[in-house]
């Protein structure tokens, strides 16, 4: 009876996904995410609505201007539902109860405005310019002049633009998909890393180690838990994105879903990528300590750095993503697998970019599992107090 | 079945010689009890046999060759310190260990169940092991090394912490496997039952083997004993006697030791010029006061 290296690794994988993949907490987590993700998306759907759309009640001598406020509207990309309401009373309960969004009242040129808290900035200088234009009308008259004439005149004034780029309309969208797959790689590579060296700390507490240890090698039990749990972790994800696709696809709030496949298909990559540089680094960790209670103490400094990636990159990403700080930061190989993929969803990447920091992912990747296994593999048998790094470095 | 060869082992922990070539075989169908006072190398050696720990010097074989990765799946282990995954049910968690020495999903269910059975742990099957009581844990563990129906077993300390229904369960289980032409090796501190239990005893003292044969063979060279009843001899009546030491003396007798010339009917006719004597037989030393001997030996 042996057992060849693939099947060991195999079985300790297997035994990790059991164990994991059955838990309550593995499903309770996925729901909670899946409910905070698709609670977002609505709120994102519930903004791009209501700032784009809005119901506008009409009283008295403001009927008349219900075709002059959608034209204007509509060129700055806002469409109106405009309501006649015959009592401005009733009018005022449906602005409160939100049925209406701002009643009018008065006359064009002297336009009363009632919302229920604030006036979209944008809809205040709609409103403003037909106002304006009624007194202008009016005084254009007093002059002895055809208003029509002087506003084709005036209207026949437009500027010249010229833009350096080409617009992108889904930029907003990019953005967020960029930013949810930021979270979700953090979240999966830190949680995930974190159960190795639990994981870890676990057969060393219970010494169940030794046993295995008589019939299994170090690297192939180290591997087979970093797979398993790296296995898992992907399940989660995958789950994740393919459920917010749906979602953000049937909500209307995302209608750029090649972009959005191709973010997902590449984070993927970067999971795997990020796992793999993280994975081992939290099994090393792990294997320091022989106690339950002294898990944190080697598991945070390792969760710091991920943390650093994720908290700076996340703010760097929103407020400058073609920063030349973003761009350094992504091709940091402890950040890439993290940044890059966000940065990769804008669509502000070079192509040399993203070859350079898989490169560099994949070097440092293979260094730290080197350093990784042969810390793990000296410092499993040692129990007692907290090893020290150079201890287990030189066996 | 083959035989446990364990070669001249040394092994150092800096400048502490752990082990200094270490040699003793346990025979195919044969008990070997590995006994020696703690920080001794019992442990170090069969961590050693295990390849859980690397030997400086000498080889372990089985069957004549070397013990490898590959073949030391055959051998089956109870580490002194005993561990299992706390919360992995009883049956898989055997299953599991059970594959990883080479069965087949199949032959590991079907392995697992009987041993399961067999050491009275039906009922628990399908709990946690951190939910069993301590002795039942210990089931567990003799379970986990018996699972992959080993070649070899190495078991360290099997007897500890076990209440006296589970080591007469363990006795019966290692004659079994002995029974079946497996080399058993284990260490314990209860000598009496190392005694009743094995066929041939190895001491290890700092790391030497000062001692390895049957119980037979390791007194044999010991002083005679005799046990002498006279109850109406006054406290230290053979003191006198040239050539006897006084082992111990209380109201069921005296226990003394003779050295080699020494007649046994001088040390009856001084008994009886005591008064009466209700009993007079020699008697082999024990293991544990050879134990004693041998291991307080060196420092003489």
């Amino acid at each position: 009876m042996t057992v060849s290296p693939a099947k060991a690794i195999a079985l300790v994988a297997k035994r990790e996904l059991n164990t994991r993949l059955r838990t309550r907490s593995f499903v309770i987590g996925t729901i909670v995410i899946l409910v905070v993700l698709f609670g977002y998306l609505l709120l994102q759907a519930n903004l791009f609505g209501s700032a784009s759309k809005a119901k506008i009640g009409l009283t008295g001598q403001t009927t008349g201007i219900a075709q002059q406020l959608q034209t204007s509207a509509a060129q700055i990309g806002k469409e109106v539902q405009t309501t006649v309401v015959a009592d401005p009373r009733e009018g005022r309960t449906q602005v409160e109860s939100g049925e209406l969004d701002i009643l009018l009242s008065g006359n064009a040129a002297d336009l009363n405005v009632l919302v229920k808290s604030d006036l979209d900035p944008q809809f205040r200088a709609l409103l403003n310019g037909i106002s304006q234009q009624q007194v202008l009308n009016a005084k254009l008259l007093e002059a002895d002049l055809d208003p029509a004439q002087v506003m084709r005149e005036v209207n026949s004034a437009q500027i010249t633009l010229t833009t350096v780029e080409t617009p992108d309309p889904g930029r907003g969208q990019r953005l967020v998909i960029g930013l949810i797959t930021v979270f979700l790689l953090f979240f999966g590579i830190q949680t995930y890393g974190a159960f190795v060296a639990q994981g870890v700390v676990e057969e060393k507490s219970s010494r169940v180690v030794e046993l295995l240890l008589s019939t299994v090698r170090p690297w192939q039990l180290m591997l087979g838990k970093v797979l398993g749990l790296g296995i898992t972790g992907l399940v989660q994800i995958v789950i994740l994105a393919v459920a917010g696709l749906v979602m953000a696809n049937s909500t209307g709030v995302l209608t750029l879903s090649g972009v959005a496949t191709g973010t997902v298909l590449w984070g993927v990559v970067w999971y795997v990528l990020g796992f793999f540089l993280y994975a081992t680094v939290y099994a090393a960790a792990g294997s320091l300590v022989s106690r339950q209670e002294d898990a944190a103490s080697v598991i945070t400094p390792v969760t710091m750095v991920l943390t650093i990636g994720f908290v700076v990159g996340f703010n760097v990403l929103l407020q400058s993503p073609d920063g030349a700080g973003t761009r350094v930061l992504s091709l940091i190989p402890l950040f890439s697998p993290i940044l890059m993929p966000g940065r990769m969803a804008l669509g502000t990447t070079a192509g040399w970019e993203v070859a350079l920091s898989l490169v560099l992912t994949l070097a440092l990747g293979s260094l730290l599992t080197w350093i990784g296994s042969r810390i793990y593999r000296n410092a499993l048998l040692r129990t007692g107090s907290r090893l020290k790094l150079t201890t287990a470095l030189r066996g | 079945m083959p035989d446990l060869e364990i070669d001249r082992v040394s092994k150092r922990y800096g400048n502490v010689v752990a082990l200094d070539e270490v040699s003793f075989t346990v025979r195919a169908g044969e008990l070997f009890g590995f006994v020696g006072s703690n920080g001794a190398g019992k442990t170090t050696t069969m961590r050693i046999a295990l390849g859980v720990l690397a030997a400086d010097g000498g080889e372990v074989r089985f069957g004549g060759t070397p013990v490898t990765h590959e073949t030391r799946t055959r051998i089956g282990y109870m580490p002194e310190e005993r561990g299992l995954y706390p919360k992995m049910k009883v049956l898989p968690q055997l299953v599991y260990l059970a594959e990883l020495h080479g069965m087949s999903t199949g032959e590991a269910h079907r392995s697992a169940e009987n041993w399961i059975a067999r050491l009275g742990l039906t009922e628990r099957r399908l709990d946690e092991v951190q939910k069993l009581s301590l002795g039942n844990q210990q089931r567990v563990q003799l379970a986990a090394a018996l699972v992959h129906d080993p070649a070899v077993l190495v078991l360290d300390e099997p007897f500890s912490g076990l209440d006296p229904i589970a080591v007469d369960v363990m006795s019966d289980v290692l004659r079994e496997k002995a029974a079946n032409g497996v080399p058993v090796v284990f260490s314990s501190h209860q000598l009496d039952l190392v005694e009743r239990l094995c066929d041939r005893i190895g001491i290890i003292r700092s790391g030497r083997l000062v001692a390895n044969g049957t119980v037979g063979e390791l007194t044999a060279g010991a002083n005679a004993q005799l046990v002498v009843q006279a109850p109406a001899a006054y406290p230290g009546w053979a003191k006198q006697i040239p050539g006897v030491r006084v082992l111990g003396e209380d109201q069921s007798g005296t226990v003394l030791e003779l050295e080699s010339d020494v007649d046994d009917q001088t040390v009856l006719r001084a008994a009886l010029a005591t008064g009466p004597v209700r009993e007079f037989r020699r008697r082999r030393p024990t293991l544990t006061e050879l134990f004693r001997h041998v291991v307080t030996g060196g420092e003489k």
